[in-house]
């Protein structure tokens, strides 16, 4: 059989690579993408703080500060084309104490020198738009371009408009060697081999593993790992900005903040962990709640539906790698893409393709690119007349499936017809917040199951939480069906 | 927009009864809003018996009970949605739902009755500590696949918490052919009643282990492992006290709460029972709201939800006509030593029936004054020879005793 | 003297029977009569649920409608496990006679239409 070969293969689907996939859409190109994972964006891209940050903090002349301005430019635009929830609702970061106001005014001069617009307050006007914050408050530093993002949707939806324009997604495919032959790299995984001229690392957290499959790297991943509270959306008003406080060596500390679903989100710690460990334990998290209650002293911790924890893809060189390999430039590592990479993906993107890419191979429009995906009908962000139009469309839209996020049939059978498609539990309530309540799928699980078995044709017993090997339903009773 | 007198949201044990009632009671323009595809709510899974024995005067499994109510209903041709999702309640009493059928319709109605029932604390709620693996789940869901679809979640089970689902699952499971191999619970006493324990942990040899909670599970994509550990007086967790269990799942029971959202989002206040703060009519702080059974507080037995649904039904009738005196005055009534909540939260003066006072115990106690005061006035006083938070206790004082009575009614517990 | 738990009611009485089977600490007669029962022969119901053959993954609970040995419960189950039935469903509906020789039968707890 003749090998097929790929022009560019990129291993890891989280928001990097899916925004680079899509980059590379815009091009006559043949372009493949493989996960370890069963979906997209399941490691570092879903579980961060979702914050689009403006870029004031990271040292200036860095590739941070320079992908993260760059990045939250093209945000506004992003969003649209590929619908995803995102408001600019400013952060506030926070000196509880006299002595960290020269601290911020030495972010402000960081801030002019990275090009970001921010502007010092004063503890009134502090208390004044945020009214539930420490009242010992002496200042903050406002930076208005900061947002807030829907994270499972940006990558879904990148990578659904990628494939959309020719790109081609293979999921669980775990890359385990790679081999250079002929100006042709073999890759291969757990299930079989590829082809390909070009290699983009976007492996996240084993992107020194995957670097290293090549060559020797001066470089390592080092994870840290990251826990949050997320609270149900009933305390309205507690902040309306992203509440920072000061950055210190371990990051930006522990923040609270809106979602883009009216949830609160408060978190992260930072601590070392081992590759894909993202448990919880008590002790963090308590930690966590006394940080964050120095900043806003009542938050509503009963509130809390779930904890969880992510892992950043923090490198020992303290920078974002976008480079080609040392010994080819036809292998590129996209690695150590830790805060603020979810703003800085985008702008990482276009660099990757238009500055590594293009000196590399023929870059020919693609003439069928579209930039936008398909709308979605979000009934939870819907006007009275929008929904009573989708409705018209499409009854299922009425059949309430999430009783606490509202998420109806329609919903979810748009996920599944859509070329990037869940293939879990988890991957209906990323792509619709179905089971994203404060009963956290105690109801609607098993319909939500009972539907993804009925549209693959499977047993229930196939149908994962998450990834493959997370079954829930051990075995079926009783004779016959 | 359409205009209902009474619109009652939910189809339980309490919806049915407390539309039953309200019919009774003169109301002909009612209609039941239900979210499932049959009348009935969370007993169609109960398939066990237990039921009805106060109601009924016979041992009935869920699903017959509700069949009794679901007859009533139909006889009283009291006219009822399925597959209609309540999306939103307004102070004024717009009640939004939402259907296939009939898509988004708004209704105004002149009462509206939340009998929504409740929902499980899960891993979330508890914030589990350890690894996101598959194979944790709350007792009802773990019911609902088994009961409805007859889908079994494991073969090795640990459960945590002791309440009644979870002693109830325990059995299903056991005599479904899994392996239970303990239920563990954090409190020093059982969440669940004394028949429970007997019946479907001793019948079956299951051990069960109080003072101790999960301190980590242990599991790559399946649940692998859960730690067990011992607490402390302040339910912390003692280091060198872990029992390992290898198993694919954890069951959680570890509480119910109210299920009211719909409440939430308009503000109306709530009580430590984690329902609404109610009157004696199990009408809300909003006028024409009122509420009953699981959605209110949560109870161990079905009987008494019905019984307390048929009060919000009477009432919702009684407001209807204009009866109940709006400008009475309020007297509070508030959990004094000994009890973690207490209802009805308000009286309001001139009351039309007799009120019945229920609350639940802190911690198991025995040889207990229960008195009923105001200010100095003894209203009541009762003797209990044992009381455990799983059992709900009730004492009804004669609407004559509270004549006169103008200051905060407090209810408290002392030793004998 | 032996203790138990009456499983009568949800009330869950502590009872106490003494060797010349005296019971106390029972709050009604039925306690009196279980916990006789119960030390000569101990008797459960089960309920269970049976597959509704023209409905996919539906079940439809079923129960023992006279109380069986406790020690024959398993092997109950493992009959029930056999059973099977086309809907509608009526409650009160016999799916199997004198299970097992045990005096009870199975019948249906749940109308499906």
């Amino acid at each position: 059989m003749k090998k097929h070969i790929h022009d560019v293969l990129i291993i890891g689907a989280g928001v990097v690579g899916t925004m680079i996939a899509r980059e590379l859409s815009k091009y006559q190109l043949d372009v493949v993408i493989l996960d370890k994972n069963n979906d997209a964006g399941d490691g570092t891209s879903s579980a961060n703080s979702a914050i689009i940050h403006s870029g004031y903090d990271p040292e200036p002349g860095s590739l941070k500060a320079k992908f993260n301005v760059l990045g939250n430019a093209k945000y506004p635009k992003l969003v649209e084309e590929l619908d995803v929830p995102f408001i600019q609702c400013g952060s506030l970061t926070i000196a509880l104490e006299d002595e960290q106001i020269p601290v911020l005014k030495e972010l402000m001069e960081r801030s002019k020198l990275n090009g970001v617009e921010v502007s010092l307050l004063n503890k009134e006007e502090v208390l004044k738009m945020e009214p539930n914050i420490n009242p010992e408050v002496k200042g903050a530093l406002f930076a208005p371009t900061a947002g807030i993002i829907d994270p499972f949707n940006l990558v879904v939806h990148a990578m659904e408009n990628a494939i959309d324009n020719g790109v081609k997604f293979l999921r669980s495919q775990e890359v385990l060697d790679i081999k250079k032959e002929d100006d042709i790299y073999k890759l291969k995984t757990n299930k079989e081999e590829f082809y390909t001229r070009i290699v983009v690392n976007a492996a996240g957290l084993k992107s020194d593993k995957i670097a290293r499959m090549i060559e020797d790297i001066d470089w390592a991943i080092t994870p840290r790992k990251g826990e949050y509270y997320l609270l149900d959306h009933y305390a309205y008003g507690l902040v309306n900005h992203t509440i920072f406080p000061l950055p210190s060596k371990k990051g930006k500390g522990v923040l609270v903040s809106q979602t883009t679903s009216g949830n609160y989100i408060v978190g992260p710690s930072s601590e070392p962990a081992e590759a894909d460990d993202v448990s919880t334990d008590t002790f963090t998290l308590n930690n966590i709640k006394k940080a964050a209650m120095l900043m806003v002293p009542s938050i509503p911790f009963n509130q809390t539906i779930r904890v969880f924890a992510g892992e950043r893809a923090t490198c020992t060189r303290h920078d974002f790698i976008v480079e080609y390999a040392k010994s080819d430039n036809h292998f590129i590592n996209v690695a150590g893409i830790e805060s603020p990479g979810f703003v800085s993906s985008p702008a990482i993107a276009e660099y990757v393709v238009e500055t590594l890419i293009r000196p590399l191979i023929t870059l020919r429009s693609n003439p069928k690119y579209n930039p936008c995906v398909k709308k979605y009908h979000r009934m939870f962000y819907l006007s009275e007349e929008e929904k009573l139009q989708t409705l018209k469309e499409n009854p299922n839209y009425g059949e309430i499936i999430c009783n606490c996020e509202h998420i109806s049939l329609g919903e979810i059978e748009d996920a599944l017809s859509r070329s990037c498609p869940p293939v879990s539990i988890k991957g209906v309530k990323r792509r619709t917040r179905a089971g994203y309540g404060k009963c956290q799928g105690g109801f609607c699980q098993p319909k939500v199951l009972m539907l993804l078995a009925k549209h693959y044709g499977v047993s229930p017993t196939q149908i994962p939480l998450a990834e493959d090997g997370s079954y829930i339903i051990d075995h079926e009773i009783k004779e016959g069906k | 927009m359409k205009k209902v007198d009474l619109v009652i949201i939910g189809s339980g044990a309490a919806g049915m009864a407390a539309a039953v009632e309200a019919k009774r009671n003169g109301i002909d323009d009612i209609l039941i809003l239900e979210k499932d595809e049959r009348l009935g709510g969370i007993l169609n899974q109960c398939i066990h018996n237990g039921f009805g024995l106060t109601e009924f005067k016979e041992e009935l499994t869920g699903p017959e009970y509700l069949q009794r109510f679901v007859e009533q209903v139909k006889e009283l041709k009291i006219p009822y949605k399925l597959n209609a999702q309540v999306i939103d309640l307004s102070k004024d009493k717009v009640v939004t739902y939402s259907s296939k059928e009939d898509g988004l319709v708004k209704l105004q109605a002149k009462a509206v009755i939340m009998a929504t029932g409740c929902y499980e604390r899960n891993a979330g709620a508890i914030m589990l500590p350890g690894d996101r693996c598959s194979g944790i789940i709350t007792a009802g869901t773990a019911q609902r696949y088994l009961n409805i679809h007859g889908l079994m979640v494991g073969k090795r089970v640990v459960i945590l918490g002791s309440g009644d689902i979870g002693l109830i699952m325990a059995r299903r499971l056991t005599l479904e052919g899994a392996k239970v191999l303990c239920v563990s619970e954090i409190q020093p006493y059982s969440a669940g009643l004394n028949r429970n324990i007997q019946q479907c942990l001793i019948d079956f040899n299951i051990p069960l282990y109080l003072s101790r909670t999960v301190s980590k599970v242990i599991g790559k994509d399946r649940l692998e492992k859960v730690v067990l550990s011992a607490v402390d007086e302040n339910l912390q967790v003692i280091p060198g006290t872990a029992m390992e269990f290898e198993c694919d799942t954890l069951i959680l029971s570890v509480g119910l709460i109210p299920y009211i959202s719909l409440l939430n989002y308009i503000d109306c206040p709530t009580s430590s029972a984690k329902g609404a703060v109610v009157n004696q009519y199990m009408e809300t702080m909003i006028n024409g709201i009122f509420t009953c059974g699981n959605c209110l507080h949560v109870h161990d037995v079905v009987d008494f939800v019905s019984d307390e649904a048929r009060l919000a039904g009477r009432s919702a009738a009684l407001y209807i006509k204009d009866k109940i005196n709006r400008n009475a005055n309020r007297i509070n009534v508030k959990p004094g030593n000994g009890l973690s909540y207490v209802l009805p939260q308000f009286i309001l003066e001139d009351s039309l029936e007799d009120i019945v006072i229920k609350f639940r115990v802190r911690k198991p106690v025995q040889d207990q004054i229960v008195w009923i005061r105001s200010g100095e006035t003894i209203i009541m006083k009762q003797i209990k020879p044992v009381m455990i938070p799983s059992e709900m206790v009730m004492i009804k004082i004669p609407k004559e005793k509270l004549a006169g009575i103008k200051e905060d009614i407090i209810v408290s517990l002392e030793d004998r | 003297m032996k203790e138990l738990t009456c499983i009568v009611c949800p009330r869950g009485c502590r009872l106490r029977v003494d060797d010349n089977m005296n019971v106390t600490g029972n709050a009604c007669p039925r306690g009196e009569k279980y916990a006789i029962n119960e030390l000569t022969n101990p008797t459960r119901t089960i309920t269970s649920s049976i597959r509704v053959t023209n409905r996919p993954y539906t079940l439809v609970s079923v129960k023992t409608d006279k109380p069986i040995p406790k020690d024959k419960m398993f092997d109950v189950m493992r009959e029930i496990d056999k059973l099977s039935i086309e809907a509608p469903t009526h409650i009160g509906q016999v799916v199997k006679e004198n299970i097992l020789g045990l005096d009870s039968n199975i019948v249906i707890t749940k109308n499906i239409e």
